[in-house]
């Protein structure tokens, strides 16, 4: 599908990366519009997921076929076979390739080979507990991360600012699953206040199966059941996985504040805004935060590519059974069609984000578009 | 150095007033090393964060080196001459710092670990700089449609969540587990992966730009071949940014081995230590309240990811002038030379040097207006190397990049 529609309609644009910053003097400066934009923009995403979708493949049909990688050991030569010619694995590459393109185009990803189930299936299941993460993570992360930096960056080099800028560096330091295990040692095992793993306890659980189209968003569904004791109980587990993954984004966060609100504070138009004699405490609320703001939007596409790996490994720490769970559990039985699924899953994710993103930055900075 | 290239500051630097070049200014050559330079410049908080990350560093590459003489067991020692250790005990005279559910001494695995963590590290960055800054030179010089091609290539990887990459490297490299070295070149090359499309990207924007200097041309005219041109006179003029990104990439590559290690792709316990595995076997220690086989071997990854970061973020803040913190006026008169922007004179100022003197600004345009540096090779001055000012990473260009990456 890809390869025939990157090519034609935008012609010289897509050329225009937006990476290499090159001398090269920009064409059709603010000629495009934001329409324009927008739909080379969106055009851009096809090739960056044909590539990715691509690689994936790729890389782990290098490693053979997925029967033999996950069943290798355990049926006979002939079995083997029999499965590997079943599923079309001793068909060439290149028939193989189409077809899980063509498949991806439909939806269509494929039949997992250690349990059996279509790989959509289970991405829709787990996809909503990743995402719910990733969005307390989110929110963890900007509620901690933004004010902290910037008052590090309004208190430069003073003794709260070193503070932040090292508690940011050793967020950074800290593997998310080491701070994982930490909080679960404090909070879950020494003073027992949360529970130590999982998306809420079994009787909960069970309650909210039974809800009637469940959008797997636990916290939500908990609302709709009415009973504050499922939410409560669906809140406390929540919270050290939330703190573990959004404190290390939190610490990203602060960082980039910090250094914008001092590159803005040192920009004319505040240093003129000082001179009337606006408060100081003024001058970063009023004047040096937005601008500094759009860089950290900017870096939302980066953040949600660390986001995702970074639940991968907090899914795995705290039992949290999203898609990082299970791609751990799937990588754990070799089951390498489950793995496609779920990495070209987050790869569009990903690349969705950017594309988002792109058109936020685009339509708060107008210098922005190509 | 300086006294060889005495040549009059050019119209264009932009630097107010003549840059003094005191005569006293022979700096001692051990002066003017990349960290050295940055530690004479640094001052206050900064100087004391770069001291910190430098002696954690060297720790680290201390326990590395002398980990056989340091551990008192092996990694993989299970028995002493009285039996065998045990599972999961609690620190004790014998075992400082406990053992692991496998039975491993929790020490020496920690200390074992350094050693892995600093092949993995020397052999992912090797690897990377030599692909991505080979492939970027090459590139970034001749450009056409295989330069399109990577560039949308690179574009897509880096934008891939490095870990799940690294996953699938692991996979086709090793199928997950192997042997040491081909555990510590699986998880080394998997990073790897992970690392060239930055030092592509990096190395691709600055070869893009110097090859369309002066001296470049010229070199053009008098007849210098391609490979030359690319190596002598484009090359050794765009690495000045590597260093910087080659200390942020040593902590990636210690957590992304860590990374690997805790969703069971590692190194054998057997074959090497490895922190991220031996945390992949705390988890279901810490809930039963045993804190030791977690604790030591993550704070080990924290303690060395924290000390080199320290130094990479202290040059990346001495390199960029608005987050430099300054000394005090009176400090700074004697010693304009080093804190100048203008490192050592003006000739050895490459690109960069401008570059801060300009500001922050939009970097291509003020570049384009400014005199191309003279190249001693094209124009027959073969007087000093032309890359030796170029090791020094103050440049504010390297900060987005990888700034952005975290």
């Amino acid at each position: 599908m890809t390869t025939t529609t990157t090519g034609t309609p935008v012609g010289e644009s897509t050329g225009a990366d937006p990476s290499s910053a090159s001398p090269r003097p920009r064409r059709r400066r603010g000629g495009g519009g934001l329409g324009s934009y927008i739909l080379v923009r969106a055009l851009l995403i096809l090739p960056t997921v044909f590539i990715l979708v691509t690689t994936v493949f790729v890389v782990m049909r290098a490693t053979g076929d997925p029967i033999t990688a996950a069943l290798g050991g355990r049926l006979t030569p002939d079995q083997l076979a029999e499965r590997i010619h079943d599923a079309g694995y001793d068909r060439p590459v290149l028939v193989q390739y189409l077809e899980y393109l063509g498949g991806i185009v439909r939806g269509d990803f494929g039949t997992t080979i250690s349990d059996n189930r279509p790989v959509t299936e289970v991405l829709a299941t787990y996809g909503a507990a990743t995402l719910e993460l990733a969005t307390y993570a989110l929110l963890v992360a900007f509620v901690v991360g933004i004010p902290l930096g910037m008052l590090a960056g309004y208190l430069r080099d003073r003794v709260p600012d070193a503070m932040l800028r090292i508690s940011a560096i050793l967020a950074y330091a800290t593997p998310v699953f080491f701070a994982g295990l930490m909080l679960k040692l404090v909070f879950s095992v020494w003073l027992g206040w949360l529970p130590v793993s999982g998306r809420a306890s079994t009787d909960a659980e069970i309650e909210l199966q039974f809800l009637d189209d469940s959008t797997g968003f636990y916290l939500v569904d908990a609302i709709r059941t009415g009973d504050p004791a499922i939410v409560g109980d669906v809140l406390e587990h929540a919270v050290l996985p939330a703190l573990a993954l959004g404190l290390l984004t939190a610490g990203v966060f602060l960082r980039l504040v910090r250094t914008n609100v001092i590159g803005t504070l040192s920009t004319d138009y505040v240093v003129a805004a000082r001179s009337r004699g606006v408060r100081e405490s003024r001058l970063v609320r009023a004047h040096a935060w937005r601008p500094a703001l759009i860089p950290i939007i900017t870096v939302i596409g980066l953040q949600v590519a660390m986001l995702l790996a970074g639940a991968v490994l907090t899914e795995t720490t705290f039992e949290w059974k999203g898609l990082g769970f299970q791609l751990a559990e799937y990588l754990q039985a070799r089951d390498f069609v489950a793995v496609q699924g779920i990495v070209v899953l987050m790869a569009v994710i990903v690349a969705v984000t950017n594309f988002l993103v792109d058109i936020i930055a685009a339509l708060i900075d107008p210098r922005v578009r190509y | 150095m300086v006294a060889e290239t005495v040549v009059p500051a050019g119209p264009g630097t932009g630097s107010p007033g003549p840059v003094v070049v005191p005569e006293r200014g022979r700096v001692a050559w051990w002066k003017r090393l990349p960290v050295v330079h940055q530690l004479r410049q640094s001052v206050g908080l900064q100087r004391g964060m770069l001291v910190a990350g430098l002696v954690i560093t060297g720790i680290f590459l201390l326990t590395a080196a002398l980990a056989p003489v340091l551990a008192p067991y092996g990694y993989s020692q299970l028995r002493s001459a009285d039996g065998p250790f045990g599972a999961q005990q609690p620190p004790s005279a014998e075992h400082l710092l406990g053992t692991t559910v496998g039975g491993y001494d929790v020490l020496s695995r920690v200390i074992w670990g350094a050693q892995t963590a600093l092949l993995v590290i020397v052999v992912a960055i090797l690897a990377s700089i030599v692909l991505g800054v080979l492939l970027g030179l090459v590139s970034g010089y001749f450009g056409g449609w295989a330069d399109r091609l990577l560039v949308v290539l690179c574009d897509a990887i880096y934008a891939f969540p490095s870990l799940l990459l690294a996953i699938l490297m692991a996979i086709v490299i090793s199928g997950g587990q192997s042997s040491m070295w081909g555990g510590i070149l699986a998880a080394a090359l998997s990073i790897t992966v992970v690392f060239v499309p930055q030092y592509f990207r990096v190395t691709r924007a600055e070869v893009v730009r110097i090859k369309g200097e002066a001296f470049v041309d010229s070199a053009r005219v008098l007849g210098t071949p391609h490979r030359r041109i690319m190596f002598r006179h484009v090359l050794r003029n765009s690495t000045r940014t590597l260093p910087l990104i080659v200390t942020l990439n040593a902590s990636e590559a210690i957590l992304t081995l860590a990374g690997l290690g805790f969703l069971g792709f590692g190194i054998e316990p057997t074959a090497a230590a490895e922190w991220g595995y031996d945390l992949n076997k705390a988890v279901s220690d810490v809930t039963s309240g045993i804190w030791w086989t977690a604790l030591f071997p993550g704070l080990a990854i924290v303690l060395v990811v924290l000390g080199i970061t320290l130094v990479g973020e202290s040059l990346n803040d001495l390199a960029d002038p608005r987050l430099r913190s300054r000394r005090a006026a009176a400090e700074v008169s004697g010693e304009v030379a080093e804190t100048s922007v203008v490192p050592g004179g003006t000739l050895t100022a490459g690109p960069g040097g401008l570059d801060t003197i300009e500001g922050a600004g939009s970097r291509s345009d003020e570049l384009a207006a400014a005199p191309a540096r003279p190249d001693p090779d094209a124009v027959g001055l073969d007087g000093r190397a032309p890359g030796a000012a170029d090791d020094d990473p103050r440049d504010g260009a390297p900060h987005d990049e990888t700034e952005d990456r975290r």
